[in-house]
């Protein structure tokens, strides 16, 4: 071997990390310590021993079984399993379509960790919390313009809370008009987010779900033959999970004004619509925003995410309390609200990420984040001329339109000719460091796959994604056993979900599992030591 | 201007690539692909926003200038508590939480995110051993949801649509848990006695139309119930369920609910490692036993063990899938979606550090400087107990004999730099003492109220 290094190949010789990590639990040794705790004075004791008496019968008998371990190896342990993670910071992370997986800014990290955030508390003197009321203010009056609505509340922690936030105030404004018992039904779209359908339904409505005209349109028609006296509310998403912007939204919204009903919409994500048009225009009574999704806050593996409620003026009483206002003595809370739906979450919201959203907002001004939604809807577009070369893949619906910030595509012509799934491609892109997600369920597009570029990738990073998939595509024709039993380059191989869905062999936790299968009188279902698919 | 600012966060603003882009998708412009989008709707001209700091510096100084207006509970002694706790979080839990590798992840499967589905089982197993139950959720968004949720499945369990409310319970919560229950189920409230739940009086409103009686231990006055073992029995007895909303930070030194007969027990994760950040760190734990007929009407997620083609290799994945409304819409069990499973992986951390041992300390720690603190204030003149109960955390003074109102005395010790309690009547003050409250803290606030009652 001699300099110079011969070129890169096409692809990427990715590996994950594979530390082959044990569970937490086969890592303890009796009697280490991870960190040792305040202790007690003497007359904290002494006051302690005065009422062990009423303690007695609380008194834990044998300690919880949790691990013992000494610092360093708590920490091994973690940095070692989160190595087998990737992260949006790690990969061209455009195969989670929907889900806007955009570039969470450092800055924004550095900002939040000072106990000016992480140790306030909610009920603190309010002369002492100005500066992030101020921020919450802020950004509440950010999300009003940019929505178009007249009010916002920030206090869930995620776009289906936001959504639960939203039909339970569609439930009290037509029960403070008297109309409570009569308007029990909500109309959705099979392309809106499954949480419309489900909040509704946990609401106590009855869902219509519309599905699409053969264009891949909310159908027109089928809304007017759904609405009623009945009609609670529309909740929709536009562009739904197909990029399709619904061009008849206006229509839509005003069929179902005119039944008498409410019109929220689903704007979880908005990437490609930032500045472009707004809710109001349509006269949408709500909607909502993910600040994990549009506004850049990171997905946390999970959340904490965060949603935003906007409404417009006739709804702004019905809003969770406590509302924040702005007075000329300063910022104020104010409790109140005697038509409001009460808590929907505890407090004002996750606090860290509406200071996130709130600096990206203020990194890009209006002309930024005209420039996220026009960028998001070049590469979405970009990415879609480069998929539709890769044979065998397809963006059904709307032929020779344009998308808006993501398009649900479909590999069913590949899967006709090689038998090879589009979870299976998924499994394979992630031996090439690549996320792939299929599409929420039902599977109305055959063998799907969502994909969303947004603002946050470079063209040539778009081309490398596309390659991947390319190349997962020939291999599927040239190799699928390769594609079929993937993974090969990844933490773990294949995986067998037999167990997960029987209540007699699930583990759900650790001591069920020792339970399940190590244990005595429980341990029929015990085999090899160790047992393996 | 600003239209042509190549953007850090935006790659491809880059002119040339733009152009370059646009050709391949055969667009003339950007402007062609919002065709669908009728010009009646669009925003005429730029948003109305404030001037961008464009610079990162300037950004950085803007917003963390806004932030030191703010006061901290690090810069005052604070016995502030009410659903938010200043417990200590340890250094290691931090360093793992911002992680980029979870920090930055969202939903990838099993494999390319083994790590989370790793951490999050730990995290559900550890909650397991704390609780003694089989079967924990990955984290939900809060206490008020998760309990919300305990709530609901307790009627689908039952087929029932009462639920009796008889602890001492926070306002906001009581407000969430009935946004929430009211299309299918009544919430009936049997004031407590002494702080305690009146067992006499829950006996006589239990029939076969309840679905649960609803304890909160230690309660919203931080009182740890004494009689669970007759609760769950009145409630078994009535074929109801007990739900059992607590804070699992107390069982390393105390008996858990499922060994006094809880079906389901349910509450926030936010002192397991989380910090107060002002009230918005929160993660919601529901716990039940190993039995399908609980297990299938939970929303949340759950991870479960999995094996591989590998021998000695563990792999993960999500258990009974087709209850979710990911899988299946409304027909699924209420609703899930983003929640809170970093906050998770931190509470996983954080027991993983503490270990049997630490929980055991902290929880007589706290247990400890509670009595003391009680002992302490209700010697000063004009100050009593609300009740005669044991407390964790928690306690209500009442300063009804001294004359003063509880608002006045939060008045006067912010100027002396305590924040003293929550307001929670007039007189009324919750007080809440955690193991970052030391002896001397507590000293130092009963001068302070001394000296403040001693004022005409």
């Amino acid at each position: 071997m001699a300099l110079p290094v011969s070129p890169k190949p096409a692809h990427r010789r990715f590996h994950q990390a594979r530390w082959d990590e044990p569970i937490i639990f086969e890592l303890s040794t009796p009697g280490e310590r991870g960190i040792l705790v305040s202790q007690a004075e003497p007359a904290a004791v002494e006051a302690l021993s005065g009422i062990e008496d009423q303690l007695a019968s609380l008194r834990r008998s044998s300690a919880p079984a949790l691990p013992e371990l000494a610092q360093m190896r708590v920490v091994r342990h973690y940095l070692r399993i989160s190595q087998e993670n990737l992260g949006a910071d790690f990969n061209v992370d455009i195969g989670q379509g929907t889900c806007t997986m955009k570039y969470s800014p450092k800055v924004n990290e550095t900002i939040i960790r000072t106990p000016k955030l992480a140790e306030l508390h909610p009920l603190q003197d309010e002369a002492s919390l100005q500066g992030v009321l101020e921020i919450f203010w802020r950004t509440e009056q950010a999300i009003a313009e940019i929505s178009g609505m007249h009010s916002v509340s920030l206090q869930t922690q995620g776009g289906s809370a936001a959504i639960w936030a939203n039909i339970s105030m569609i439930r009290a404004f037509h029960e403070s008009n008297g109309e409570g018992e009569v308007r029990d039904e909500v109309i959705t779209t099979i392309f809106s987010h499954p949480s419309n359908a489900a909040c509704a339904k946990a609401a106590g409505f009855k869902v219509i779900t519309l599905m699409p005209d053969a264009n891949g349109y909310p159908d027109i028609e089928a809304l007017r033959a759904a609405v009623s006296p009945r009609t609670a509310a529309l909740m929709i998403t536009n562009p739904e999970d197909t990029g399709i912007y619904n061009d008849k939204i206006r229509e839509f919204v005003q069929i179902v004004h005119e039944a008498g009903g409410l019109a929220a919409y689903d704007q979880a994500n908005a990437n490609g619509i930032l500045g472009i048009t707004r809710a109001s225009d349509a006269g949408f009574d709500l909607c909502h925003f993910n600040l994990h999704k549009t506004f850049s806050t990171p997905h946390a593996s999970g959340g904490p995410g965060a949603g935003a409620s906007a409404v417009s003026e006739r709804l702004a009483p019905f809003l969770p309390n406590p509302r924040i206002e702005k007075t000329d003595a300063g910022f104020t809370v104010n409790y109140g609200g005697e038509k409001s739906i009460g808590k929907v979450a505890p407090f004002f919201g996750v606090a860290p990420n509406v200071v996130r959203a709130y600096a990206w907002i203020m990194a890009l001004g209006a002309s930024g984040l005209r420039q996220v939604a026009e960028i998001a809807v070049l590469n979405n577009n970009y990415l879609l001329a480069l998929v539709r070369r890769i044979p065998g893949a397809s963006a059904p619906y709307a032929t020779g339109k344009h998308r808006i910030e993501q398009v649900r595509y479909s590999w069913q012509e590949l899967f006709e000719d090689t038998g090879i799934s589009s979870e299976e491609i998924g499994i394979r892109m992630s031996d090439y460091g690549m996320h792939y997600w299929t599409s929420h369920h039902p599977y109305l597009v055959p063998q799907p796959f969502t994909l969303e570029p947004t603002e946050s990738y470079s063209k040539t990073e778009i081309d490398e994604y596309v390659a991947v998939l390319a190349q997962v595509a020939s291999e599927a024709r040239e190799n699928p056993d390769l594609v079929r039993s993937a993974p090969h380059n990844q933490t773990v191989h294949q995986i067998d979900h037999d167990d997960l869905d029987d209540p007699e062999r699930w583990a759900i936790t650790w001591r069920a599992y020792q339970r399940k299968y190590f244990s005595g009188a429980d341990a029929t279902l015990a085999q090899e030591p160790i047992s393996v698919g | 201007m600003q239209n042509s600012t190549v953007h850090p966060y935006i790659p491809n603003t880059v002119p040339s690539v733009i152009e370059e882009m646009l050709a391949v998708t055969g667009a003339t412009s950007i402007e062609d692909f919002y065709e669908d989008i009728p010009q009646s709707l669009r925003v005429k001209g730029l948003l109305n926003l404030p001037e961008p700091f464009l610079a990162e510096a300037e950004l950085e100084e803007h917003v963390t200038g806004l932030l030191n207006k703010n006061r901290s509970t690090r810069e005052v002694i604070s016995f502030l508590g009410a659903g938010v706790y200043n417990h200590y979080v340890p250094s290691v839990v931090d360093e793992v939480i911002n992680r980029s590798e979870f920090l930055t992840a969202y939903a990838g499967e099993p494999y390319e995110d083994h790590g989370r589905f790793q951490a999050l089982f730990e995290y559900t197993s550890m909650m397991g051993e704390l609780l003694n139950m089989d079967v924990v959720n990955v984290p939900t968004y809060d206490g008020m949801q998760a309990t919300a949720t305990a709530l609901a499945m307790a009627g689908r369990i039952t087929g029932r649509s009462k639920i009796i409310v008889a602890s001492d319970t926070n306002p906001d919560l009581v407000s969430k848990v009935t946004d929430y229950v009211r299309s299918h189920t009544e919430l009936v409230f049997v004031p407590s006695a002494n702080g305690l739940v009146d067992t006499a009086v829950l006996a006589a409103q239990l029939d076969a139309d309840t679905a649960a009686v609803w304890i909160q231990t230690p309660s919203f006055h931080g009182v740890l119930e004494t009689s669970g073992q007759v609760i769950a029995d009145l409630a078994h007895g009535a074929g109801a369920l007990l739900v059992v909303g607590t804070d699992p930070i107390a069982y390393g030194s105390l008996t858990p609910p499922a060994d006094w007969g809880a079906d389901i027990v349910c509450g926030e994760i936010q002192s397991l490692g989380i910090h107060q950040w002002f009230g918005g760190g929160r993660g919601g734990f529901i716990a039940v036993h190993d039995d399908p007929k609980f297990v299938m009407e939970m929303p949340s997620r759950l991870f479960g063990l999995a094996s591989t083609s590998v021998e000695g290799e563990y792999g993960f994945g999500d258990v009974a899938w087709d209850r979710t409304s990911f899988a299946v819409r409304e027909e699924g069990k209420e609703w899930v979606g983003t929640a809170a499973a970093l906050w998770g992986i931190a509470a996983g951390v954080y027991l993983a550090s503490m270990g049997p041992t630490g929980m055991s300390d902290l929880g007589n720690t706290v247990l400890a400087r509670t009595a003391y603190a009680q002992q302490q204030l209700a010697a000063v003149d004009g100050v009593s107990l609300r009740d005669s109960a044991a407390h964790f955390r928690e306690f209500v003074l009442d300063l009804s004999a001294s004359g003063k109102t509880a608002a006045e005395a939060v008045t006067a010790l912010r100027a002396r730099h305590i924040e003293p309690g929550v307001v929670i009547g007039e007189h009324h003050l919750l007080v809440c003492v955690t193991e970052r409250i030391t002896t001397a803290h507590i000293d130092t606030l009963v001068s302070a109220l001394t000296d403040f009652l001693k004022e005409k």
